[in-house]
């Protein structure tokens, strides 16, 4: 794939002349920023459903330990 | 206090040192991602012949050895926790698999987007992508099966079996699907590894995986904390936890 | 132990012969389902050529996984599993024993009834014996994995359904294989390898499923 040979094309942004061309991606802006875009959803989505899921494991043992102060004898 | 090999086996003490671990993970997926993104799209030169289409990669590749890499440390932790009867074991190998499943899913995804501008369609029953997609079933046999099971012993260990019986059943999966090609003419020729890339496009694809690598961290080690709190809601060190700490 | 083997055999048929609609109900699947696909997809014959092998298989595959928990199911529920689980010394030979009793009494009709699916897909002599014959071969992998699947979902509330998702995966390979050989003698070329590697995929799960499934049972009931 894209047999070139080794060099850095270290020109930076200039890779893209415009925000438009980048936005294009020479006509497969659709392919590359779908990818992007759902990867990047994904992981936002499952970052903070992760959080959410310890949050509330966390206030669920914190009411347990509370009920269990309040009433030793049901909880031994 | 020395550290022994099984000095965080205790659930307790995972929970603490995750937490500690918590943020360098998350930064270090940030700024291993940036920097990835800018190799590639800024520094990595267009490909000679797809285009732009092929920056692509630079997210397919890392999600699909992520995802076949967390299969295998899933198993693994799910038979360590199985055999020895290792409870934190059996729930880290719990906390990995949604991950991997997620995994697994943006490499089918991202593999479809740019095989349809570049193959001309969306999917095709090659090797690769029949073993992804058999991989993703597997993920959700997994989580499925231990989500049914309400003893946590039992589903853990029923997982355990699965994803064992499972990581046999890869290497089988993908031979057969490579012979059943190579003993039918004509079949389409994959996208297999590229014979020599670019360095930049290969230094941008590592530091994507890096950060794919450090973002699964971070992921699965607070589901893996929740788990915990979850399983261990009523033993002495949770209690005075949620006695001393405001938040998680 | 093949003592053991033969009795748990017989009970399980004898069982099964006791409910004969029960256990033919995979069978009457089986062809109803492979049936409405020349109604649904229409009858041009090039097309049902195409897709007979895999219909046929696919539908094999649905009709073993509809039965596969009663292997487990009803000795369960009584109570008499758990007393085979202490009883027996070798719990693989009880699990063989199971999966060969399932095979003979939902596998083989399936295999049987395949010349009439071969029919309705109006195939080939040639490709319809080859069917039946990776049938042979693929039906009691089927089981034997099927059982596996059994034993992990033993007594839950969606463990039928469960089954399906587990399984399914385990079967590709032996899919596979069984379809490719019925497309190689279509195309004029020898089923022998396909054959070859479904007979060694049965091997291979004659020996790791019993013990899988022993374990799963372990894992179950403990």
């Amino acid at each position: 794939m894209g047999a070139r040979p080794d060099t850095f094309a270290g020109a930076g942004v200039m890779n893209w002349q415009s925000l438009d061309n980048f936005l294009h991606m020479g006509g497969y802006g659709l392919y590359v920023w779908g990818s992007y875009g759902l990867t990047l959803a994904v992981m936002l989505v499952e970052a903070l459903a992760v959080r959410h899921r310890q949050r509330q494991a966390f206030a669920a043992a914190r009411q347990f330990a509370q009920e269990q102060e309040k009433d030793p004898e049901t909880y031994r | 206090m020395t550290l022994r090999f099984n000095t965080f086996a205790a659930p307790s003490r995972f929970y603490g040192l995750a937490g500690g671990l918590l943020p360098w993970f998350w930064a270090s997926a940030l700024l291993f991602g940036l920097a990835g993104l800018y190799v590639g799209f800024a520094m990595a030169p267009t490909d000679f012949q797809q285009g732009e289409a092929y920056r692509i990669i630079f997210i397919h590749v890392p999600a699909a050895w992520m995802s076949m890499l967390i299969y295998m440390v899933m198993a693994f932790w799910a038979a360590w926790g199985w055999m020895l009867n290792a409870r934190m074991a059996s729930m880290y190998a719990r906390a990995l698999a949604p991950t991997g499943a997620l995994f697994t899913f943006i490499a089918l995804w991202t593999g479809a987007l740019w095989g349809k501008p570049t193959w001309g369609t969306w999917w095709v029953w090659d090797a690769r992508l029949t073993s992804e997609f058999i991989l993703l079933l597997m993920y959700l046999g997994y989580i499925a099966l231990t989500e049914a099971i309400d003893d946590p012993r039992r589903a853990a260990n029923a997982g355990a079996l699965l994803a064992l019986v499972g990581a046999v059943n890869i290497p089988i999966i993908y031979f057969s699907v490579r012979w059943w090609n190579t003993l039918h003419q004509g079949s389409t020729i994959s996208m297999t590894a590229a014979p020599k890339m670019v360095s930049t496009m290969l230094t941008a694809m590592l530091l994507m995986t890096l950060s794919f690598w450090a973002y699964s961290f971070a992921v699965v080690f607070t589901r893996a904390r929740a788990i915990v709190l979850e399983q261990e809601g009523e033993t002495e060190w949770v209690r005075a936890l949620t006695h001393s700490r405001e938040q998680a | 132990m093949t003592g053991l083997l033969w009795a748990v055999t017989k009970r399980d048929l004898l069982l099964a012969r006791r409910r004969r609609v029960e256990a033919l109900l995979p069978l009457g699947f089986f062809v109803v389902a492979a049936g409405l696909f020349p109604i649904a997809i229409g009858p041009e014959p090039n097309t049902l050529k195409l897709i007979g092998p895999g219909v046929a298989w696919v539908c094999a595959l649905l009709a073993a996984m509809l039965s596969v928990t009663q292997m487990f199911a009803s000795d369960h529920q009584d109570g008499s599993l758990e007393q085979m689980l202490l009883a027996a010394e070798r719990l693989e030979w009880l699990v063989l024993g199971k999966v060969l009793a399932h095979w003979l009494s939902s596998g083989v009709p399936l295999v049987l009834a395949s010349p009439l699916i071969g029919v309705l897909f109006d195939m080939q002599a040639q490709a319809i014996a080859t069917l039946a014959l990776s049938l042979m071969l693929g039906t009691p992998v089927l089981s034997l994995l099927g059982a596996v699947g059994a034993a992990l979902t033993l007594g839950l509330r969606s463990g039928a359904s469960l089954v399906f998702l587990l399984v399914l995966p385990l079967t590709v390979p032996t899919l596979i294989f069984g379809t490719g050989a019925v497309a190689a003698v279509d195309a004029g070329l020898s089923p022998q390898a396909h054959l070859s590697l479904q007979g060694a995929l049965l091997l291979l799960t004659l020996l790791g499923a019993p013990l899988a499934a022993a374990a799963a049972l372990r894992i179950s009931l403990d």
